[in-house]
């Protein structure tokens, strides 16, 4: 029995490969993690139970692997065959063995100088099928590699990184298809969401964000400022494949806080877009933060799930928003069913019968400066929130930061690669920004209980069936809450800040926790 | 061998051409007022978000400081931008040597400081520190002190006088970053008062007004009150004379660092 069990994980680790009916089945594997925010539902939960609620004070350090590189480290790994699959920034790959978390290869990538990205390069992670890993870059390429080896299959241009085009997501898979997000709209680029053919790299089709003269939604944007529109997709999204749509968050329109010279709702900025996953074509959109002159991303990432909801089966799509409001939209049509807000938020003044926002012009930068909740970095943002069926909660970690935005005097103007901004932030003088992981009951977005942090945090949030949600600080301490009551079960100091979304897995019978912190990726697990 | 000279030559001017017109600084040009105006506008649009509209600091830190640690020359400046600093939200930079030398010029007059407005006597202003000011127990100079408050070392190049002045009167006006005074009560029953050293969500140290430091964990606490807007500082309006004050006042601002 162990010696098959050994021929088994030996054979695996040489030979792993990730067809698309597995990345399907996810759930039926539940020792493994496929995919960004474990499945195509986005539920960053773990269906393991070793790990529990009556055993987690003696959770350990089992392995650390360190990366020596001073970015913010915030790789969700993939872990299949024996081997867990990490990105480094700014944007290499590791590959780790799962016993040992020894590095059995690393591609590094040779990056051009100049590389322009406004929040840090970053990248946080992976998509596999078959034999293949694909990256995302910072000097916006798309590659594939080897995933026994690490070497590159092909490397294909998305867009010109000199233009401010990076990409810091994980693509996702599609069939035979590799999605992949750009950033860069703190910089006037036009955003779009992009699909490969895995096995060539051949572009399969391109969504425009912001549409061109002429098509549907293009009457949104005032003059040319379509063409500076911004709308980028910088956070991995989700995918139904019974509807056969992918569903994707869009972030803030260009020029970034003033919306002089682009009047109009500027579609498809700060929307969910749901694609045909074989077209790109659009099917429906639904846009939280019309005429955004806040920086309010819908860069967060969409969970799906089929419920029973107000008397009916429906296929719903949860959003919890940068903007302080949760959503509930029907993920078919992008009927807008739920919209509550789940943390300290003025801009608007709250939502109307369609989910469309009135805003306050109290909150609209000015030269005086205006008082905004919460800040440019929102609410939510591109870290994972956790969907548990079991508990019936949506688990989000959520920032509680105002700011001073002043407009600034000069109107911005655009040059390629430089900054298209037009306010500046300061902080609230007095007010220390704070945190909470919050549990929101999923079909209304009340908040049921909450667990205080010291700061604005930066991490996911991971819920499993051992009735646990694991999250992390600013600070360096990953912590497990009961997923019931909240209540604080275990915590450990990592010595380093947490920009990432934890993740589990099972190796040789033994569920492990991982999370990175600081420029550690640590496994913890129980005892023998 | 004459051709072979000539494309050498060419070469040369041409990587000199591609050096002077793409990358390199090249000599830093004397600002002019329309250069500083366009160094104006570009850090409206490229800088002001992080840095603050007058460089105070807001995500990024205070550039409206006579010396930028990481870049106490216009040249470093010139690099930091142009590079970025690796590991921060600093990103680098597209601009061009010639935007980035009226950037670095717009940015030094944010940190312009006042020359001395103080009469005072600095020699006399070290003695006041030293003996009735009581500085010295609460500030470090030259790495000796204590630790309740900042580093004066370099006050001098940081502060202006009238910002000295305002200290020394109304400390709690100003109360410096990481700073912030905490009042607690352990489940023992014991009491104190002193600056926040460090905080995360389930620990804190502070240095109390000895400059002890003590680390406690929250779960340890019946009590802890930020105390926001005030200063273990004591106002030296009424307990300095008005000589003495300008005398202090010169001494720290002839403290200028190493």
């Amino acid at each position: 029995m162990k010696l098959s069990f050994i021929l088994l994980t030996y054979s695996a680790v040489l030979f792993g490969q990730v067809p698309y009916q597995r990345i399907l089945n996810a759930a039926s594997e539940p020792g493994n993690w496929l995919t960004y925010a474990g499945g195509y539902q986005a539920h960053s939960y773990s269906p393991l139970d070793q790990i529990n609620a009556t055993n987690i004070s003696g959770l350990k350090v089992a392995w650390m692997y360190q990366i020596g590189v001073p970015h913010h480290f915030e790789t969700e790994p993939l872990v299949f065959d024996g081997v867990m699959y990490i990105t480094e920034p700014p944007s290499d790959v590791t590959a780790l063995d799962l016993r040992t978390g020894r590095p059995i290869w690393t591609y590094r990538r040779s990056l051009p100088k100049g590389i322009i990205v406004c929040c840090g390069q970053v990248n946080r992670g992976l998509a596999a099928l078959d034999d293949q890993l694909f990256l995302g870059t910072v000097d916006a390429h798309v590659v594939a590699l080897d995933m026994r080896t690490g070497r590159v299959r092909w490397d294909v241009e998305v867009a010109d990184y000199k233009a401010a085009y990076s990409i810091t997501a994980a693509p996702l898979v599609v069939k035979d298809k590799v999605i992949v997000g750009i950033a860069g709209a703190e910089y006037g680029i036009r955003g779009f969401l992009d699909a490969y053919d895995a096995k060539t790299g051949k572009r399969a089709w391109r969504f425009w964000t912001v549409p061109g003269p002429g098509e549907p939604g293009s009457e949104t944007w005032s003059g040319d400022s379509w063409k500076t529109g911004g709308a980028p997709t910088w956070v991995t999204g989700a995918y139904d494949p019974q509807a056969n749509l992918v569903y994707w968050g869009t972030g803030n329109p260009g020029p970034d806080f003033v919306g002089d010279d682009r009047q109009g709702d500027n579609l498809y900025s700060d929307s969910i877009v749901a694609l045909d996953a074989d077209t790109g074509k659009l099917k429906w959109y639904f846009q939280f933060t019309p005429h955004d002159v806040l920086d309010m991303d819908a860069d967060q990432v969409p969970v799906l799930l089929d419920a029973e909801f107000r008397g009916r089966p429906r296929k719903l799509v949860l959003f919890a928003n940068r903007n302080g409001f949760y959503y509930v939209l029907d993920r078919l049509t992008g009927e807008f069913l739920v919209g509550k807000q789940f943390a300290r938020q003025n801009w608007a003044k709250g939502l109307d019968g369609k989910g469309r926002p009135i805003w306050n012009p109290e909150a609209i930068p000015s030269e005086k400066g205006a008082l905004v909740y919460p800040d440019d970095d929102g609410t939510a943002n591109w870290f994972s929130p956790s969907l548990n069926l079991k508990t019936g909660l949506f688990y989000q970690n959520v920032r509680e930061k105002g700011a001073i935005q002043r407009r600034t005097r000069m109107k911005p103007t655009y040059e390629s690669g430089r900054l298209y901004m037009g306010a500046s932030r300061l902080p609230i003088p007095g007010e220390e920004p704070w945190g909470a992981l919050r549990a929101l009951d999923w079909k209304t977005g009340e908040t049921r209980w909450e667990f205080r942090v010291h700061t604005p945090p930066w991490c996911g949030v991971l819920s499993t069936a051992g009735n646990l949600v694991f999250s992390g600080t600013m600070e360096g301490d990953f912590f497990a809450l009961d997923a019931v009551s909240g209540k604080l079960l275990w915590r450990i100091q990592t010595g380093g800040a947490i920009w990432a979304n934890p993740i589990s897995y099972q190796s040789e019978g033994k569920q492990y926790i991982v999370v990175s912190a600081g420029s550690s990726v640590i496994a913890f697990s129980l005892p023998q | 061998m004459k051709r072979s000279m000539n494309l050498l030559a060419g070469f040369l001017i041409a990587c000199s051409l591609a050096l002077t017109q793409s990358t390199e600084p090249g000599r830093q040009p004397k600002p002019t007022p329309p250069d500083l105006a366009q160094g104006e506008r570009t850090y409206g649009t490229e800088c002001s978000f992080c840095h603050g509209p007058k460089g105070e600091g807001a995500v990024g830190p205070a550039l409206a400081v006579p010396r930028i640690r990481r870049a106490p020359t216009d040249a470093a400046l010139f690099q930091v931008i142009r590079e970025g600093i690796a590991g921060t939200q600093m990103p680098p930079s597209a601009l061009t040597p010639a935007q980035l030398w009226q950037l670095v010029a717009y940015v030094r007059t944010l940190g312009h400081v006042e020359q001395s407005k103080s009469t005072g006597d600095a020699r006399q202003g070290e003695q006041v520190y030293l003996a009735k000011g009581g500085c010295a127990h609460c500030h470090t100079l030259r790495g000796h002190g204590g630790a309740i408050g900042p580093d004066l070392s370099d006050a001098g190049a940081r502060l202006d006088s009238e910002f000295i002045r305002a200290s020394l009167m109304t400390p709690e006006a100003s109360i410096p970053r990481d700073f912030m005074q905490v009042r607690l009560v352990t489940k023992g029953g014991q009491r104190l008062t002193g600056v926040r050293v460090n905080e995360d969500s389930f620990s804190i140290q502070i240095r109390d007004l000895s400059n002890q430091f003590h680390s406690f964990w929250k779960s340890e606490l019946t009590e802890l009150v930020k105390e926001n807007g005030r200063s273990p500082m004591p106002s030296y309006a009424k307990t300095l004379t008005p000589d003495e004050l300008e005398n202090l006042i010169a001494y720290l601002e002839s403290l200028q660092g190493n």
